[in-house]
């Protein structure tokens, strides 16, 4: 019914071919998203070129509806898939510190990737950057399982603590997005910067 | 040179990605993943370089537990396919060129520095949330569990509560 458990007792061998392959459609969507340069990324946060959202809400929904075909035509089995455990402080205080390296740096670690798949210097220097970042949390850990570990709720869904169906908790979704994506194209006609979003 | 493309419409982008993302959770029962990735070479680097991390008491034991080796790993494998797929995508659009983006107004130096500092705090912030952007955020709101959620209104309301200090990086 979830065709990774038949894959993941084949073969590593299989895993990883399909791992590369399901990397190579990420790269590719990326790229082609024009999310290899950190100006147009960054854009998101001065206003001046709204792609971020517009590319991951889609994804975000995508993926959503994706799953509940998959699962109303029986092929996946989502009591089978890791759904992200809820920790409530880790989420909240690495997101934020998350946000703060997104503006510094104008990638996350996939971006950086993708960036640096094209060429870019600057996304060599982040991602090494990205490196020492996960060596750092390492060498502190010690000190911060505490808060890793604090507020820790389990798997669960969103959908279920606000008490609706998953179907209708999408459609939700679905209209905030198409609410967002009004506004992202409305703040990019305001906030326009043709001397600086143009193709890089 | 060869003429560049434009990038593809964002809302077919991010259907593509959308696709990618469900053939993950598909083929591996898990969404995409970008800074586990980084974190399993990381660990690696440290195992070829302090022979002491497996079995030892640090954070990065972990990574090498059973015998388990960080570079096998499906992220691994995915973030290589990430940088091919880049790099193909590149080829295709004509954008394949070594170069350092950046405004005019911002000299090299000062670029590179905050991509470094970007890069350092972001993967630091994800190893604590237990994701990225792709990882947690993404592949969180996909399976709509609770942390993917919270994972991105964190990371989006932060970059823009942040965005005025470093204004000057950027327009």
């Amino acid at each position: 019914m979830s065709p990774f458990i038949e894959i993941t007792n084949s073969s590593p061998f299989l895993q990883f071919i399909t791992a590369l392959l399901v990397g190579i459609i990420f790269g590719i969507a990326l790229e082609q998203a024009g999310f290899s340069s950190s100006r147009k990324l960054a854009g998101m946060f001065y206003g001046y070129d709204a792609t971020v959202i517009k590319v991951f809400f889609t994804a975000a929904i995508t993926s959503m509806i994706g799953t509940q075909f998959l699962q109303y035509f029986g092929l996946l089995d989502m009591k089978q898939v890791y759904i992200n455990h809820y920790y409530v402080y880790a989420s909240i205080v690495g997101g934020v510190i998350m946000g703060a390296g997104f503006v510094m740096g104008g990638f996350c670690p996939g971006t950086g990737i993708s960036a640096l798949s094209i060429g870019k210097i600057d996304a060599l220097f982040y991602l090494l950057g990205g490196a020492f970042g996960a060596f750092l949390f390492g060498e502190f850990y010690p000190k911060l399982d505490k808060l890793a570990m604090a507020g820790y709720k389990g798997p669960v869904k969103l959908s279920e603590s606000m008490g609706i169906n998953d179907g209708v908790f999408i459609f939700l979704v679905i209209l905030i997005a198409i609410g967002m994506f009004w506004l992202a194209e409305k703040a990019e006609k305001r906030f326009a910067r043709p001397d600086i979003n143009t193709e890089y | 040179m060869r003429k560049q493309r434009k990038y593809m419409n964002p809302y077919l982008a991010g259907v593509l990605l959308g696709l990618a993302l469900l053939s993950a959770i598909y083929f591996s029962g898990r969404g995409l993943g970008a800074s586990g990735g980084i974190k399993y070479c990381v660990a690696s680097v440290i195992g070829a370089f302090n022979h002491n991390a497996p079995g030892g008491t640090g954070y990065f034991a972990q990574y090498f537990e059973g015998g388990a080796r960080p570079l096998q790993n499906w992220l691994v494998y995915e973030i290589l396919g990430l940088l091919i797929g880049g790099f193909l995508s590149g080829l295709y659009s004509g954008r394949l060129k070594l170069r350092v983006e950046k405004p005019t107004h911002v000299s090299t130096t000062r670029r590179l520095l905050f991509a470094f500092l970007g890069g350092t705090f972001f993967v630091f912030g994800a190893q604590l949330a237990r994701g990225c952007t792709s990882g947690a955020a993404l592949s969180g709101m996909a399976v709509l569990s609770t942390a993917g959620f919270v994972t991105m209104l964190a990371i989006f309301g932060s970059a823009y509560a942040f965005a005025w200090f470093f204004r000057k990086n950027w327009i």
